[in-house]
C-alpha cells in the first residue's frame, strides 16, 4: 500500500510533467486536455468542499459552474461588442480582464450560493438532492430563454480574456495560470479542512446533534461550506468558459453537476486530491476510450459502478488501502 | 382567451400529468419500499418505448407494441434489480445516486449502439386517431382522451392492488418494517424484485405511449425523470397519493403556465418582453412550485419520513 502523501505528489508531478513533455514533443492539444483536466479538477475540489467534508450531496453545482461560466460570458460580450451593460440604473463597461472576471464570478456564484443554501438546507436527505437539482435546472431553463446573451445557442467570446504579463492565447501560459489556481485552491482546502471550521464541519456530517450540544450551529457550518463550495466552482465555471472561448445553458445542465460527483467518487470522497485524481482519469478515460470506441459511455459506466460497488474509496482508496470518508 | 382554449390546455395538462404519475408511482413506490433513488427509471421509460417501437414496426399492432413494452421494461427491471439495484439497498444516496447514474449511462449508449442515434416513430393507431367532441363542443383528439383514462386506470389498479391485495398488504408492511416481515415467512427479496419490477413496467408504458405522441430517442427519458423526481418531491416520497397530486399539479402549472403567463405579463407590460418574460418564467414554474413547496414543507404534501 502506497502513503497517501506520495500518491498526492505523483499526481501534482504528472500534472505539471505532461504539459511540459508536450512542448518538447509540440502537442498543442495535449496541453489543452491537461487544462481542461485542471480546470474540472478546481470545480470538483470546490463541490468535495460540500460533499466530502459537509455531507451535502448537492446535484445542483452546475449552477455555479453555469454562473461563472456567464460572468465570463456577459462581461468579455459587452467588452467585444462596446456596448454597456445596464444593471439596476447603473451602467457598466465589459471587461477582458481575468482577475476582474474571476472576482465577478465568485461574488455572483458565492452569493447565489448563499440564497440556494438558505433555501435547501432545511431539507436534507434526498429531498436536499432534489431541491439542489430543481434549482439546476431552474437556473438551465432561464439561461435558455435569455435570449439577450444568446438563448440556447449560448455566447462566443472571440479572444480569450488577458491576465498582466500573460498571454493567455498560448496554451502553455494559459495551463499554468489554471494550475497556480488550483494549488491555491488546494492549498486553502487543506488549511479548511485542518482548521477548528473544518474539523466542526467534518462533525457536524457525522453527528450533528453532538456538534448541536456542545453549542455549534450545523446549518451555519454546512451553509458556510456550501457558499465556499459554490465560490470555488464558480471560478472554475469562468476558467472553464475561457478555455473554450464560448458559454451556453449545457454548463447549467443536470449532467454536469452529475459529472462532477463522478470526478469525485472516482477519485476518492472527501480526500483532497480525490478530485484531482478523478478529473485526469476521467479525461484521460474520455480521451482514450472515445479513440477506441464512439460508445465509450457505456465503459465509464461499468467503471462507475465497478466504483461505487467495490471500491468504495475510489481510486486513492484503492492505492492507499483506506476507505476514507463515508457520506 | 375563450373558455373552450383554457378546456383544452386543462385536458392537455391532466394528459400530462397523468403520464407523469405513471413514472412518479414507480419512483415513489421504490423509494418508500426499499429507501432507493433510481436515476435510471428513466431509462425504463426509454427502454419500454423503443420495445413498442420496435415490436409496432414488426408487427403493425398497437395492442403489442404496449404489451411488449411492459414485458421488456418488467424484464429490464427486474434484471437489474437482480444484478445491481440489489446491492445498493442500505447503502448511502451518494452511492445510490452514483450507481444508477451510471446504469443512465450503460442504457443510452447500449440503446444508441442497438437502434441508432436516429428517432423511431411509433403511430397512433387509426382506431384512436381523430379528434372527438366532448360536451360543449369542443374538439379534443381522442387518443390524449385514452392516455387521459388510461393513466386514471392505472392509478385506480395501483391502488387497489396496495390497499385491497395480499401483496399489497405485504409491500405496506415492508414499507414499516422489513425485518419483522421477513420474520413473518415473507420472502422479502422476491417482494423487493417484484415492486421494483412493477415500477419499471409502469414506466414503459408511459414511455411506450408517450412515445407515440413524440419521437422515441435516447435520452428521452431523462427530462421526464427529473419532473417525475419534481412530482414525488412535491408529494412527498414514499406516498402514492403525494405522486399523484404532485403529477397533477405540475402537469397544469407546466402546461397552463406556458399558455397563461405570457398573456399575464402583456397586461403590464409591453407585448415582446412580456412574452419572453412570461415564458421564461414559465419554463421555470414547476421548480419555483417544488421549491416553495418544499420551503413551506421540507418533507412535500404527504411525506412522512427523509
Amino acid at each position: 500500500m502506497i502513503p497517501e502523501r506520495l500518491v498526492n505528489w505523483i499526481v501534482f508531478a504528472g500534472l505539471l510533467a505532461v504539459p511540459l513533455w508536450a512542448i518538447v514533443v509540440d502537442e498543442p492539444f495535449t496541453i489543452t486536455l491537461v487544462t481542461r483536466a485542471v480546470i474540472l479538477a478546481i470545480a470538483a475540489v470546490g463541490l468535495n468542499i460540500a460533499l466530502g467534508i459537509g455531507g451535502l450531496v448537492s446535484l445542483g453545482h452546475a449552477v455555479f459552474f453555469g454562473i461563472g461560466g456567464y460572468a465570463m460570458g456577459i462581461l468579455a460580450y459587452h467588452a467585444q461588442t462596446y456596448t454597456s451593460l445596464d444593471l439596476l440604473g447603473m451602467s457598466l463597461a465589459g471587461t477582458k480582464s481575468m482577475p476582474i472576471i474571476w472576482l465577478v464570478a465568485v461574488v455572483m456564484s458565492a452569493l447565489a450560493a448563499w440564497i440556494i443554501g438558505l433555501l435547501s438546507l432545511r431539507t436534507s436527505g434526498v429531498y436536499f438532492i432534489m431541491i439542489t437539482l430543481a434549482f439546476g435546472q431552474m437556473f438551465y431553463y432561464f439561461a435558455i430563454s435569455w435570449s439577450t446573451y444568446g438563448g440556447e445557442d449560448g455566447l462566443s467570446i472571440y479572444v480569450r480574456n488577458g491576465f498582466p504579463g500573460l498571454n493567455t492565447l498560448v496554451p502553455i501560459q494559459f495551463f499554468g495560470l489554471c494550475f497556480v489556481l488550483l494549488c491555491i485552491v488546494l492549498f486553502l482546502n487543506a488549511r479548511l479542512q485542518n482548521a477548528p471550521f473544518g474539523l466542526a464541519l467534518n462533525a457536524a456530517r457525522q453527528v450533528p446533534t453532538r456538534v448541536e450540544t456542545v453549542g455549534l450551529n450545523p446549518m451555519r457550518l454546512k451553509l458556510v461550506a456550501f457558499v465556499i463550495s459554490g465560490a470555488v466552482t464558480g471560478l472554475a465555471g469562468a476558467l472553464f468558459a475561457d478555455l473554450n472561448r464560448f458559454v451556453s445553458p449545457t454548463m447549467f445542465s443536470w449532467q454536469l453537476s452529475g459529472e462532477l460527483i463522478v470526478l469525485i467518487i472516482i477519485g476518492g470522497v472527501g480526500r483532497l486530491y480525490g478530485p484531482v485524481v478523478g478529473a485526469c482519469l476521467f479525461l484521460a478515460l474520455e480521451h482514450w476510450l472515445g479513440a477506441l470506441t464512439e460508445f465509450w459511455h457505456v465503459y465509464l459506466g461499468l467503471i462507475l459502478l465497478a466504483i461505487v460497488l467495490f471500491a468504495r474509496g475510489g481510486i486513492i482508496g484503492l492505492l492507499t488501502g483506506k476507505e476514507g470518508a463515508h457520506v | 382567451m375563450s373558455t373552450l382554449l383554457i378546456i383544452e390546455q386543462v385536458l392537455n395538462g391532466l394528459q400530462f400529468g397523468v403520464m407523469l404519475f405513471l413514472m412518479a408511482a414507480g419512483l415513489t413506490l421504490i423509494f418508500g419500499v426499499m429507501g432507493l433513488i433510481n436515476l435510471a427509471h428513466g431509462s425504463l421509460y426509454m427502454i419500454g418505448a423503443f420495445a413498442a417501437a420496435a415490436v409496432a414496426g414488426a408487427t403493425g399492432s398497437f395492442v403489442l407494441a404496449l404489451a411488449a413494452a411492459l414485458a421488456v421494461a418488467a424484464i429490464a427491471g427486474a434484471l437489474i434489480e437482480m444484478t445491481v439495484i440489489r446491492r445498493l439497498y442500505g447503502k448511502a444516496h451518494l452511492d445510490q445516486v452514483l450507481a444508477t447514474f451510471a446504469l443512465i449511462l450503460i442504457f443510452s449508449e447500449g440503446t444508441r449502439w442497438l437502434f441508432g442515434s436516429f428517432p423511431l416513430f411509433l403511430d397512433i393507431p387509426d382506431y384512436l386517431s381523430g379528434p372527438v367532441t366532448l360536451p360543449g363542443g369542443i374538439q379534443y383528439p381522442l387518443y390524449r382522451l385514452t392516455l387521459i383514462a388510461v393513466g386514471l386506470l392505472v392509478g385506480l389498479g395501483l391502488w387497489a392492488l396496495i390497499e385491497r391485495t395480499r401483496i399489497g398488504i405485504q409491500i405496506r408492511a415492508g414499507e414499516n418494517d422489513r425485518e419483522m416481515i421477513a420474520a413473518l415467512g415473507v420472502d422479502i427479496r422476491l417482494l423487493y424484485t417484484l415492486v421494483f419490477a412493477i415500477g419499471a413496467a409502469l414506466a414503459g408504458l408511459a414511455g411506450a405511449l408517450v412515445g407515440a405522441i413524440q419521437s422515441v430517442q435516447v435520452g428521452m427519458g431523462e427530462p421526464v425523470l427529473i419532473l417525475a423526481f419534481v412530482v414525488i418531491v412535491i408529494g412527498g416520497i414514499g406516498s402514492i397519493k403525494g405522486a399523484f397530486i404532485g403529477a397533477l399539479l405540475v402537469g397544469l402549472t407546466d402546461t397552463l403556465g406556458g399558455i397563461f403567463l405570457p398573456e399575464l405579463f402583456k397586461l403590464f407590460m409591453e407585448p415582446g418582453a412580456a412574452t419572453q418574460t412570461g415564458s421564461a418564467l414559465a419554463s421555470m414554474a414547476i421548480y419555483i412550485l417544488m421549491s416553495l413547496v418544499l420551503i413551506w414543507r421540507p418533507t412535500g404534501l404527504f411525506g412522512a419520513r427523509a
